[in-house]
């Protein structure tokens, strides 16, 4: 079973359900916001295997370019121009299509790898931590995500810690999930993007929950809204200073003692009822 | 017109509460908010009056013709995005897979693929005779983000270019892939929200990253500061490595939360958050050398 927690909006406390739900449940964390990952900072595995994340983009031999700029025609990405006479490549504008080096028809344009980002894996307290981090510097982070997502193993319980947003790299993460937990503040800013993101589940067509992080007695506009889009709350996670200053320092609630375990069992426990397990 | 933009890295550090009080604070004419994948800055300081849309169109993408489909398999190899597939010999493409690189159209011999338009958002630039707001929303899961940010941005100059006011503040997103790039394109100072955790800090050194890599000159300021005071000290270390000012410790403040409920920003504010914002506000009319009537 595989769950991706999202948010829409950022700052919600993704990383903070889905580093406790997997150190309550001994699963294995993924991090997929690879553009800002911090599951890391929580679950800091010992011996890690990293491995590169590459793209393909082109080359092109000027000797064997004849000029028919074939390949600036067809690039809609704006990757390749006909500068000073010669072909000149982006790279940061490739998209990695490889329909240059398809189409040129003196065979000049060769495709070479450029690092864009890593994935890694390591074990902590039973824990599987795996995660992938863009270079700061490149523009898409789609690539990693799907290399992080490629090998995700079927078995046993996977909780994917999303990017915030409803952009190309939630709707890549939430496509990998059986299950989609929506993370949602009760404020103003959190009830808005909560409806934002579940109508991205709703377009991928995935089942989804709700938890409600920062809890008060006011959260009556997420539970509003949750009735009206008929989505369970499977947790409330109590507004907390110590909570707030543990996770500011890197602390897992759920290793620290019984009682913030107990929190991240129930919505696991609540998780599992819904999703028929 | 002189380019504020507003960036946290983390998301939900502040970025929108400081925005739109700075926004209130220096009574500002034009304003955008580019979090295109979440925008919340009109749930503060919205612009009355019709919101002019548009809809913004990425790249096409491509479509198979089932009729002219001649099931040669010319196409599906060569597609890098995984995007068309094939069952009981009849060829489909995923619109949401598809790049829209056009490679499949260029290799089918039968013609049967063709271009189809595609809206990955929708612009919306309101003004009520003294205001410009400007914003999009992104459509579900649609990429290329950035290129929409570049629209919104264009759009907000574009509706100020006869009597362009001193300020612009420019609201943007999370993270710092394409559309954080695209919104720190031009501008004249960044002002970085952070927030004082692990977390925070991890994600302002990425930025920084990005934003000093690409010569934008910036300001930062700590939110929530008193919450974890060893980690703001870190923040402060890690301004003063890179030579960027610390303009402001924000102080939690339960007035804050309550505030932006109300769809208040912290202006006018009395608390202590309010402030050590208007103190932000003060450095940053500094440091854009604003004149006094635009303070």
């Amino acid at each position: 079973m595989k769950v991706a927690v999202l948010s829409g909006k950022g700052g919600v406390g993704k990383t903070l359900v889905a580093v406790n739900l997997a150190a309550a449940a001994n699963a294995r964390y993924v991090d997929c916001d690879v553009e800002e990952p911090n599951g890391h900072l929580f679950l800091t595995p010992t011996e890690v295997a990293a491995e590169q994340v590459t793209v393909t983009v082109p080359v092109v031999a000027a000797a064997n370019c004849t000029g028919c700029r074939k390949c600036v025609d067809f690039c809609r990405f704006n990757a390749l121009a006909w500068v000073d006479d010669e072909v000149m490549v982006f790279e940061e504008a490739c998209k990695s299509c490889g329909g240059c080096a398809v189409l040129c028809p003196s065979g000049a344009i060769t495709e070479e790898r450029r690092v864009i980002g890593h994935v890694h894996r390591g074990v902590v307290n039973s824990v599987e931590a795996w995660g992938g981090a863009i270079r700061p510097g490149v523009v898409s982070g789609v690539p990693v995500v799907q290399q992080v997502l490629r090998d995700l193993p079927e078995d046993g319980l996977t909780v994917i810690d999303g990017p915030p947003g409803a952009s190309c790299l939630a709707l890549e993460t939430a496509r990998a999930a059986d299950y989609c937990l929506l993370v949602a503040e009760p404020t103003r800013f959190g009830v808005h993007n909560v409806a934002m993101i579940h109508q991205l589940t709703v377009a991928v067509d995935r089942p989804c929950g709700v938890v409600i992080n920062k809890a008060t007695d006011a959260n009556t506009s997420v539970e509003e809204l949750c009735a009206e889009l008929g989505l369970p709350v499977l947790g409330r996670i109590p507004y907390d200073q110590q909570v707030a200053l543990a996770s500011s320092q890197g602390e897992v609630l759920a290793w620290q003692d019984e009682a913030q375990r107990q929190v991240f069992v129930d919505i696991l426990d609540r998780l599992g009822a819904v999703i028929g397990r | 017109m002189k380019q504020l933009l507003v960036l946290s890295g983390k998301g939900g550090t502040g970025k929108t509460t400081v925005a739109a009080s700075l926004i209130e604070l220096f009574d500002v004419q034009a304003f955008a908010d580019c979090d295109v994948d979440a925008p919340n800055l009109h749930l503060v300081v919205g612009v009355d009056g019709p919101h002019q849309l548009r809809p913004h169109h990425g790249l096409p993408k491509s479509q198979i013709d089932p009729d002219l489909c001649r099931s040669c398999d010319h196409c599906l190899p060569e597609c890098r995005f995984e995007a068309i597939s094939v069952v009981a010999d009849v060829y489909t493409i995923d619109p949401f897979a598809c790049e829209g690189c056009g490679l499949c159209q260029e290799l089918c011999p039968a013609d049967a693929i063709s271009s189809v338009p595609t809206q990955t958002g929708t612009l919306a630039l309101a003004t009520d005779g003294k205001r410009v707001f400007s914003t999009a929303v992104l459509a579900m899961g649609q990429g290329n983000s950035g290129q929409l940010v570049w629209s919104v941005k264009k759009r907000l100059a574009e509706a100020v270019a006869e009597h362009p006011p001193s300020l612009a503040i420019i609201d943007g997103s999370p993270g710092i892939g394409c559309p954080v790039m695209s919104s720190l394109s031009g501008t004249d100072l960044l002002l970085v929200v952070a927030e004082p955790s692990v977390a925070g800090l991890s994600d302002l050194k990425r930025l920084l990253d990005v934003a000093i890599g690409m010569e934008v000159p910036v300001a930062a300021c700590v939110n929530k500061a008193d919450v974890n005071p060893e980690k703001t000290e870190a923040v402060q270390a890690l301004c003063d490595s890179w030579d960027i000012p610390l303009i402001g410790r924000i102080p939690f403040d339960p007035a804050v939360p309550a505030a932006i409920n109300a769809g208040r920003t912290l202006a006018k504010d009395p608390g202590p958050a309010g402030v050590v914002i208007r103190e932000v506000g003060a450095a940053i009319a500094r440091l854009l050398e604003l004149s006094p009537a635009a303070r």
